[in-house]
């Protein structure tokens, strides 16, 4: 028997103490019950699973991947990442549904969206299709569904930007992701107001995948480490070959590419990994530590309230958007307690966690509405699209606010 | 990214810390690996319980100008009786402000009770628990100690027993609603932070209070564990209100519900101060320039580095890291700082759990100011407060938050009253 096998498990799961603090701030167990919390399903969970996989509990798929536990966690027990790659290593094997299938392919769904999006924004808007989706699908009838834009981000770039962006002397590369190309080419279409303001030209990668975050946590992590790979590919070539930085706007393509390739998909991504950020970090590190500036025309007053995505406190960089926010003229910030708004990507969608993704939002919500705030501003898509649906505001990216009151 | 002061080290003393320099408009950020020792509360902050010698201390700042002639090396004695003095008489104000309801008097102990039913000598309690003047005086005859059914963290028998050598007739009540149900598929999940969360509605608590009505018969008061009022901060009064009777919280172990609420509680005030929590993140170990810190780094920001003209170490002891014991050496992790400790490792400590141990008191070397020594020679902007400290026995001694609280203080006004300020 090779005991070292048996008894060595990965991301510092050893040094849990049974504190509990984990499960303490865990958004699910607050209001599922059907969820264990963290300490149970994580580490707790993995003491038994390594001795036999058939210990493997269900009850994993209720963790909305949030990573909270993580930060809360005194002893730097990578929590979150056990609980999914149990999930991985011993949960089903291929995707479980059709509902699930069509949630994680945001690329292939969106493809075929975006050419007929008036059609399938009406469609997904009508009550007789919601509940047909429901009935059929599992997808709850309640959910909002995002836009799905005429035409791509992609398709704009390359026919309307891609030669004036080649003439600026800097270049950064951007990974659009999913939402940017198929749902909202306007943030992208910002992206490049801001960076070509302070000089600089957005390239896009050779060739762009789903980050593949849906994917992984429907049980698609085959085709998750397929799209990590293409991408891995494209950032090194943009790295390495034509010596640009990658840039984002979605907290959670960020984290994904820089953290989950490794951690779930066992993709090493050392030699990029800190190429890669968020544009609200690159756009900091150009506006306070290079001494570039912003012109900005409208200055009227505008509350924003900021709510810091679960992924974005994992990383801890909401402090770059929220100063980024602050520095534009008759901006005013409050910043709204670090909690998960529910959405967890594709966890709200889906009809079983409904009333949980609710439940989970509902403090986030009341404090957004007793805020005061004119927008709430986050860089998750998936926070945003809880957000509107969820309360009386609307929600907006940083840069979003930020492009549209430049001079 | 460029702060006043950087504080590294979210517990009772980088939170203290941080709280005072903001309240004086200082600019600080507090970096802290994870959430801290304080969701271990006991509803309570220990001055000073017991000397060094074991003598039972009545008068905290007596026993503190006691320290100063008998252990020059603990903090206390560092930072000066009446330094002391005068921060003790601050720090319950801070807690207060932060929204944490405290009473009691450096001049004089009262004793909290533990989980276990014992009286241990404390300074201030949290509102709603149970104190007692001495031990043994308790503020009853006859009492009904409530628990709630499956509840791994509370045993009511202990306390009992305790509650009888001072002559104090006990009875017993248990507590279960379908709502708990919930929690008790997952028995090892019995825990209060889950249980509080049942008792959130305002319905569920009108239950316990008939069951606890019900229980209590012809007893004169009602003690309950710390499992109520997580999210809402009236959980007790409403109880009070309808069982008519003197109820008083007990803690219980570990999550305690004191201490999770304590923490958010300063870390709201904290930020309210506009301070910045990066909560999460671990500071790299980092470099001295000719005795001073420029900056520090952490896993979370990497390229982007945390300029201070201040920097406070407050990460604690040995269960948080800040300290970590190799075969032969005590080390501190971020700055490689001095430390004291006994030199063989026979010496750290006895066979016996409960003993006195020497590890206990090992801990930063510093001067005067708390400033941190490296290689024998005091780093002009870095200072050291809490846990991390060397010279006392933070449970023995009944000292522990004590000395983060007061620590933080002295520092802060250290950094606030510096030359270059």
């Amino acid at each position: 028997m090779n005991i070292q096998q048996n008894t060595v498990s990965e991301n510092n799961f050893e040094q849990c103490i049974k504190c509990t603090v984990c499960t303490v701030y865990c958004p699910v167990a607050a209001v599922n019950p059907d969820y264990p919390g963290p300490k149970q399903a994580g580490p707790d969970g993995e003491r038994l699973r390594l001795k036999q996989p058939g210990f493997f509990d269900s009850a994993l798929k209720y963790c909305l991947n949030c990573k909270r536990c993580e930060v809360a966690c005194p002893s730097n027990v990578r929590i979150g990442d056990i609980i999914q790659a149990a999930r991985i290593k011993y949960g089903p094997q291929h995707n479980t549904s059709l509902r699930n299938f069509v949630l994680a392919n945001t690329d292939l769904v969106g493809t075929l969206a975006t050419p007929f999006a008036p059609i399938v924004n009406t469609a997904v808007g009508l009550k007789p299709v919601r509940y047909a989706m429901d009935k059929v699908m599992a997808i709850d009838h309640r959910r909002v569904f995002p836009k799905y834009a005429h035409g791509t981000f992609t398709a704009w770039y390359r026919k309307h930007a891609a030669a004036a962006q080649a003439a600026y002397p800097k270049q950064v590369a951007y990974f659009h992701g999913c939402y940017v190309n198929y749902n909202n080419p306007q943030l992208g279409k910002d992206l490049l107001r801001v960076m070509n303001a302070l000089g600089y030209g957005v390239q896009l990668l050779d060739k762009e995948k789903c980050c593949g975050v849906a994917l992984i946590s429907n049980g698609l992590h085959k085709q998750a480490r397929r799209q990590a790979q293409t991408n891995l590919h494209a950032i090194r070539t943009a790295v390495n070959d034509r010596g640009m930085d990658v840039i984002t706007t979605s907290s959670t393509c960020t984290f994904t590419l820089r953290d989950e390739y490794p951690h779930l998909l066992r993709l090493e991504n050392d030699d990029v990994r800190d190429r890669i950020e968020l544009a609200t970090r690159y756009l900091y590190r150009l506006l306070k530590e290079h001494g570039k500036e912003l012109k900005f025309k409208d200055t009227a007053p505008l509350r924003v309230a900021y709510h810091t995505p679960c992924h974005m406190e994992k990383m801890g960089w909401g402090y770059y958007s929220i100063e980024l926010l602050r520095m534009i003229p008759g901006v005013e910030v409050t910043v709204l307690d670090s909690q998960c708004c529910g959405i967890g990507g594709t966890y709200g969608f889906k009809k079983e966690n409904y009333a949980t993704s609710q439940a989970i939002g509902a403090p986030l919500f009341r404090q957004i509405e007793a805020s005061g705030a004119d927008i709430v501003a986050t860089d998750c898509e998936t926070c945003k699209w809880q957000i509107e649906m969820s309360t009386s505001k609307p929600c907006e990216h940083p840069l979003h606010i930020l492009a549209s009151r430049l001079a | 990214m460029k702060f006043d002061t950087v504080i590294i080290g979210g517990g009772l003393a980088g939170m203290t810390c941080g709280i005072r320099l903001a309240e004086a408009g200082r600019r600080c950020a507090i970096v802290s690996q994870g959430q801290s020792a304080i969701h271990f509360s006991s509803g309570s902050f220990d001055l000073l319980g017991r000397l060094p010698d074991g003598t039972a201390v009545t008068d905290p700042v007596a026993g503190i100008a006691a320290l100063e002639k008998d252990a020059p090396e603990h903090p206390y004695a560092v930072i000066g009786a009446r330094a002391c003095e005068k921060y003790a008489q601050e720090a319950p104000r801070l807690l207060r402000e932060a929204g944490i309801p405290v009473s009691g008097d450096c001049r004089a102990n009262h004793f909290r009770i533990t989980p276990m039913g014992k009286a241990v000598p404390t300074w201030l309690t949290i509102d709603g628990y149970l104190t007692a003047g001495q031990p043994g005086a308790l503020p009853f005859r006859k009492v009904c100690i409530v628990n709630v059914e499956g509840f791994l963290d509370f045993y009511p028998e202990f306390i009992a027993e305790e509650f009888r050598k001072a002559g104090v007739t006990c009875r017993f009540g248990s507590f279960n609603h379908p709502d708990l149900e919930n929690i008790r598929r997952n028995p090892s999940e019995m825990r209060s932070a889950n249980i509080a969360r049942v008792f959130d509605h305002e319905k569920n608590l009108e239950a316990l209070a008939a069951s606890i009505c019900e229980a209590a018969a012809d007893s004169e008061a009602v003690i309950l564990p710390a499992i109520i009022g997580i999210n809402r901060n009236d959980a007790l009064e409403i109880l009070k209100q309808k069982v008519a009777k003197p109820l008083y919280l007990l803690p219980t172990l570990p999550p305690s519900i004191p201490g999770i609420k304590a923490q958010q509680l300063l870390q709201r005030r904290f930020r309210a101060l506009g301070g910045e929590y990066f909560l999460g993140d671990t500071v790299l170990p980092a470099e001295t320039e000719n005795g001073h810190v420029r900056c520090v780094r952490t896993a979370n920001h990497g390229n982007i580095p945390f300029e201070a003209r201040d920097f406070v170490l407050a990460t604690g002891s040995f269960f948080s890291r800040g300290l970590i014991a190799s075969p032969d050496r005590i080390l501190e992790p971020v700055f490689g700082a001095d430390t004291l400790h006994a030199p063989s490792r026979a010496e750290w400590y006895t066979q016996r759990f409960f003993d006195r141990q020497n590890y206990q008191a090992f801990g930063i070397r510093t001067d005067r100011s708390l400033r941190v020594v490296k290689e024998g020679v005091p780093v002009d902007n870095l200072y050291c407060a809490g846990a991390g400290l060397a010279g006392f026995h933070p449970v023995q001694d009944g000292c522990g938050a004590g000395v983060s609280l007061l620590s933080a203080l002295h520092v802060a006004d250290r950094i606030l009253n510096s030359k270059q300020s």
